[in-house]
C-alpha cells in the first residue's frame, strides 16, 4: 500500500497509521521519541523533588500553602477526558469516518484549551497571592519549569492538532495523513500520562507536606 | 533519466548539498564539518601544550587558557568526535543493512544542520567577547560566576546541536528496526550496525538529561532562575548529576562505534569470520546498559557517601568484563587468520594495547578511595585521553581510511597513510603516557602554568614534543586527502579485496538509490558468502521495479537557522538589550514557520522508473 492510493470503506486498512512504510517508520520513531521525552520529564521531576520547598526565607510559601485540591482536580478531569475523546477520534479514524473524527478532535482541543486556561489562572494566582514566582526561590524555579514544560507541551499539542484539522478539513482521510493524526493523538496521551504524575508528585504529595 | 538528471557547476553542487536528504551526502557533510572542528580542537590542544611546555610560561594568559581548555574539550567531544562518528554511521550503516536510505531522510538532514548551526554558534564566542571558560563539564558553581557570554554560548550552542544528535539517534534506531533487507536478521547484522543501534539507544536516553541541564543553566543565567543558586535554595550538585547522567553514556556513544569499526577491520583483514560474534553483540549491548549505571564515578569526591561510592565503583568495574570479552575476541579473530597490515589494520592492532591501558587506568580510577588521590590530577587527563584518543580517534582514523573509497570512490595513499599512523601513534604515547606520572607527582589538571623545580619540566616538554608529532601525522593525512582528491583515480566496489558485508557489493560511491534490487542475505557476512560460492554479485530479493525516493528540501537549513537567530536574542537578553526579545521571536517564527510549511505542504517523494534503471549498466547489487 502507498500513500496516494484511493480507498473505499471496505478497502480501508485496519491500522491505517501503519499501512505504509512511511507510516510504520513514523509510528516507531514517535514511540522512541516519547521514550526520550520520558527521560526529559524524569530529569525535571528529579530536579523538582530535590528543590521542593527549598526557599531562602522562612516566610515564603511552601507546597502545602500553595496547592488547592478543587482547582487541580478539575484540571486533571479536563485533561483525562480529553485523552478519552482523542481515543474516540482515533476510533473513527480507523473506521474512515472523517467528520466524526474531526468533531471528537475539536472536543479534545476545547478540553485541552480549558486545561491551559486553568493553568494560566493558577500560575497567576500563585504569583499575585503568594509572591511565588519563577525567580523568587529554587522551589519556584523548579515548580514553574516542571509544570510549565508540561503546559508548553499541551500548547504545542493543541497547535499541532488544530493545524492537522485545518489542513485536512477539505480532503478527508488517506494513508498520508492517517499516521499524522495518529501520532498527534499518541502525543496527547503522553501529555496526559505526564500530568497524572504531576498531579500525584507535585500536587497530592505537595498537599500532604 | 529525466527524473534524476543532474545539473553541474559549483552553484548547483552547493544547492544540492544544502537541500540533500541522501544519507551518503549527509555523511560527507558531517565528515567535512567534523573534520574542520577536529582541526580547530587540535589547534587548541597545541596551544595548551605550548603553554605548558616550560614552567612559568606566558604564551597565553590564565583567562585565555581557561577558554582554550574548555573549548578544546567541548569541541573535540561534541563538534569533532560526534559528527565524525555520525559521518561513518550515515555512510555505512544503511548500506550494511541493505537499505535504500534511512527511515527519515528529511530528519537526517535536519539533524546535520542543527549540529552545524549549534557548533558554529558555539565557536562564534571567540569573536564575540570570549569563549566559555568553566571547563567542558561547566560545573554550575563555576559557570554561574563566569562573566561575559562564554557560558551562554556553550549552553545555547550545545542545546541546538544536541537536538540534532537526538534526532539522528531516533532516525538510526528506526532505520535498523524497519529497513533491513530480506534475510538481514538482527543476528546477521554487522558489528558496526550493531554498535550504531546500541549507540542510538544511548543517545535517545542520554541526551534528554543534558537538554534539561542546559535548560536549567540557561534559565539561571538568562532568566533569573535559582536552580544552582544556593542562597536562594538551589543546589549545584543537580547540574553535576544531570551532566554526568548524560556525560558518561556519551563516552560510550563515542567508543562503541569505534569498537564497531575495529570489529569490521579485524574480520576483513584477517580474512576470517569475527570470533565470537554473538558474544560481541552481547558485550556491546551490556556495555550500553551498564553505561547508564556508573555516572557518579565522576563525582566520587563530591561527598555522596561511602555507600553510593561503593555501588558506583563496583558497577564501573563490571564494565571491564564485556570490554575484556571484546578485546579477547578481536585477538582471537586475528589468531590463525591471514593478517594483512593495511593502514586501517595498523590502527586496529595499535588500538588494542593503547585502549587496554586506558581501561586499566579506568579500573584504577574506579577504586573510589584511590580516586581521591587521582582526582583532578594529570593522571585523569592521561586516562581519558588513552580511551578517547587511543580508542575513539584511532577508530575514526581507521574508519575514515577504510571507508574512504566507499564514500568518495578513491583510495587514500597507503604509504602516506602509514606515515600518518606512525607519527600519530608515537606522538600519542609520547604525549599522554608521561602524564600518568605527572599526575602521580601531583600536577593538577586545568592549571595554566607551574613553578620550576617541582620535577615536572622534563615530562611536560616530552608531552609537548609528542603533541607536535601527532600534529605532523594529521598534516600528512590532510596532504594525503588533497593529493588523492586531485588524482581522482576511481576504484571498484571492493577495493580492499576482502570486503565481507553488503556495502562492498555495490559500486564506490554507490548510486543514490543504493541497491537497484534489494539484496537477499543468506547469513553473517553476506557478500563473503556469495564470493565463497564463486558468485560475483548478491542474489536479488525482489524483481526490478520502480524505486520510491524522497525529495530534497531546504527547510532543514531554515529550521536550524531560526534557532541560531533566536539563540542570539536569548544570549543578549541578559544585557537588557531592547532588541533581544524581538530577535528571539523572529528566530522562533523562522523555525516554527518552516516546520508549519513542512507540515502543510504534502511531500510524496518521487519514483525512479523501472525503464530508467534498466538502461543503466551500472547495476546496484552487482559486483
Amino acid at each position: 500500500m502507498h500513500a496516494e492510493e484511493k480507498f473505499t470503506d471496505a478497502t480501508w486498512p485496519a491500522s491505517p497509521e501503519k499501512a505504509t512504510l512511511e507510516g510504520k517508520n513514523k509510528y516507531l520513531g514517535f514511540w522512541l521519541f516519547l521514550g526520550g521525552e520520558t527521560v526529559l520529564f524524569a530529569s525535571l521531576f528529579a530536579t523538582y523533588l530535590a528543590l521542593k520547598d527549598k526557599v531562602p526565607d522562612d516566610n515564603m510559601a511552601l507546597a502545602k500553602d500553595l496547592f488547592e485540591l478543587p482547582l487541580t482536580f478539575i484540571a486533571t478531569m479536563l485533561l483525562l477526558t480529553s485523552s478519552l475523546t482523542s481515543v474516540y477520534a482515533m476510533y473513527h479514524m480507523k473506521n474512515r469516518d472523517f467528520k466524526k473524527m474531526q468533531s471528537w478532535l475539536l472536543v479534545t482541543v476545547l478540553l485541552g484549551a480549558a486545561f491551559l486556561g486553568l493553568e494560566v489562572y493558577e500560575f497567576n494566582h500563585y504569583v499575585h497571592e503568594f509572591g511565588h514566582t519563577f525567580t523568587s526561590s529554587a522551589f519556584g524555579s523548579s515548580f514553574y519549569t516542571l509544570v510549565g514544560f508540561h503546559g508548553g507541551h499541551v500548547a504545542f499539542g493543541l497547535m499541532w492538532i488544530i493545524s492537522l484539522m485545518v489542513r485536512n478539513a477539505k480532503r478527508g482521510l488517506n494513508l498520508y495523513n492517517a499516521p499524522k493524526f495518529y501520532l498527534a493523538s499518541l502525543y496527547w496521551h503522553f501529555i496526559d500520562v505526564v500530568w497524572v504524575f504531576i498531579f500525584t508528585v507535585v500536587y497530592l504529595m505537595g498537599m500532604v507536606g | 533519466m529525466s527524473t534524476y538528471a543532474k545539473k553541474k557547476g559549483f552553484g548547483a553542487t552547493l544547492w544540492d548539498f544544502l537541500t540533500t536528504v541522501d544519507h551518503k551526502k549527509i555523511a560527507i557533510l558531517y565528515l567535512i564539518t567534523g573534520g574542520l572542528f577536529f582541526v580547530v580542537g587540535g589547534l587548541e590542544a597545541m596551544f595548551i601544550r605550548i603553554q605548558l611546555a616550560v614552567p612559568n610560561n606566558d604564551f597565553v594568559s590564565a583567562g585565555l587558557y581557561n577558554e582554550i581548555i574548555t573549548m578544546h574539550g567541548t569541541t573535540m567531544i561534541f563538534l569533532a568526535a560526534m559528527p565524525l562518528v555520525f559521518a561513518l554511521m550515515n555512510a555505512v550503516m544503511p548500506l550494511q543493512i541493505g537499505a535504500r536510505d534511512v527511515a527519515f531522510p528529511f530528519l537526517n538532514s535536519l539533524g546535520f544542520w542543527l549540529f552545524f548551526f549549534g557548533g558554529t554558534f558555539l565557536n562564534l564566542s571567540w569573536f564575540m567577547g570570549g569563549a566559555p571558560d568553566a571547563g567542558w563539564t561547566s560545573y554550575a558553581s563555576l559557570a554561574l560566576q563566569s562573566e561575559g557570554h562564554g557560558i551562554d554560548f556553550y549552553v545555547l550552542g550545545l542545546q541546538i546541536s544536541g537536538l540534532g544528535t537526538l534526532i539522528g539517534g531516533i532516525n538510526f534506531l528506526v532505520t535498523i528496526i524497519n529497513m533491513r533487507t530480506p534475510g538481514m536478521t538482527y543476528m546477521r547484522m554487522p558489528l558496526f550496525t550493531w554498535s550504531t543501534f546500541v549507540v542510538s539507544a544511548l543517545i535517545l536516553f542520554a541526551f534528554p538529561p543534558l537538554t534539561v541541564g542546559l535548560t536549567l543553566m540557561m534559565f539561571d543565567r538568562m532568566f533569573g532562575a535559582n536552580f544552582f543558586v544556593t542562597a536562594a535554595g538551589g543546589n549545584t550538585i543537580i547540574w553535576e548529576h544531570l551532566f554526568w547522567i548524560f556525560g558518561h553514556p556519551e563516552v560510550y556513544i563515542l567508543i562503541l562505534p569505534a569498537f564497531g569499526v575495529f570489529s569490521e577491520l579485524f574480520a576483513t583483514f584477517s580474512r576470517k569470520r569475527l570470533f565470537g560474534y554473538s558474544s560481541m553483540v552481547f558485550a556491546t549491548v551490556l556495555i550500553g546498559f551498564l553505561g547508564f549505571m556508573v555516572w557518579a564515578h565522576h563525582m566520587f569526591t563530591v561527598g555522596l557517601g561511602p555507600i553510593a561510592n561503593a555501588i558506583f565503583a563496583v558497577a564501573t568495574m563490571a564494565i571491564a568484563v564485556p570490554t575484556g570479552i571484546k578485546i579477547f575476541n578481536w585477538i582471537f579473530t586475528m589468531w590463525g587468520g591471514k593478517v594483512r597490515f593495511t593502514t586501517p589494520m595498523l590502527y586496529a592492532v595499535a588500538f588494542i594495547p593503547s585502549f587496554t591501558m586506558g581501561g586499566v587506568t579506568g579500573i584504577m580510577n574506579a577504586a573510589a578511595p584511590a580516586d581521591y588521590q587521582y582526582h583532578d590530577s594529570y593522571f585523569v587527563v592521561a586516562h581519558f585521553h588513552y580511551v578517547i584518543v587511543g580508542g575513539v580517534v584511532l577508530g575514526l582514523l581507521a574508519g575514515i581510511t577504510f571507508y574512504w573509497p566507499k564514500m568518495f570512490g578513491t583510495m587514500l595513499n597507503e604509504t602516506l597513510g602509514k606515515i600518518t599512523f606512525w607519527f600519530f601513534l608515537i606522538g600519542f604515547h609520547l604525549t599522554f603516557f608521561i602524564q600518568h606520572f605527572l599526575g602521580l607527582l601531583g600536577m593538577p589538571r586545568r592549571v595554566f602554568t607551574y613553578q620550576k623545580d617541582l620535577g615536572w619540566e622534563t615530562s611536560n616538554m616530552i608531552s609537548t614534543v609528542g603533541a607536535f608529532l601527532m600534529a605532523v601525522g594529521v598534516l600528512v593525512m590532510v596532504y594525503n586527502i588533497i593529493i588523492t582528491s586531485i588524482k581522482n583515480e576511481k576504484v571498484g566496489n571492493d577495493p580492499w579485496g576482502d570486503g565481507r558485508t553488503l556495502e562492498w557489493a555495490i559500486s564506490s560511491p554507490p548510486p543514490f538509490y543504493n541497491f537497484k534490487q534489494l539484496p537477499l542475505v543468506r547469513g553473517l557476512d553476506p557478500y563473503w558468502i556469495e564470493k565463497m560460492e564463486g558468485k560475483t554479485e548478491m542474489t536479488p530479493a525482489e524483481p526490478l521495479g520502480d524505486i520510491h525516493m524522497p525529495n530534497g528540501s531546504f527547510l532543514p537549513v531554515t529550521i536550524s537557522f531560526g534557532l541560531f537567530v533566536a539563540a542570539f536574542g536569548a544570549l543578549f537578553h541578559m544585557d537588557d538589550k531592547a532588541w533581544s526579545i524581538p530577535v528571539i521571536i523572529i528566530g522562533l517564527l523562522i523555525t516554527f514557520g518552516s516546520m508549519l510549511i513542512r507540515s502543510v505542504k504534502d511531500d510524496h517523494g518521487f519514483h525512479i522508473h523501472k525503464e530508467d534503471l534498466m538502461d543503466n549498466t551500472d547495476k546496484g547489487g552487482k559486483s
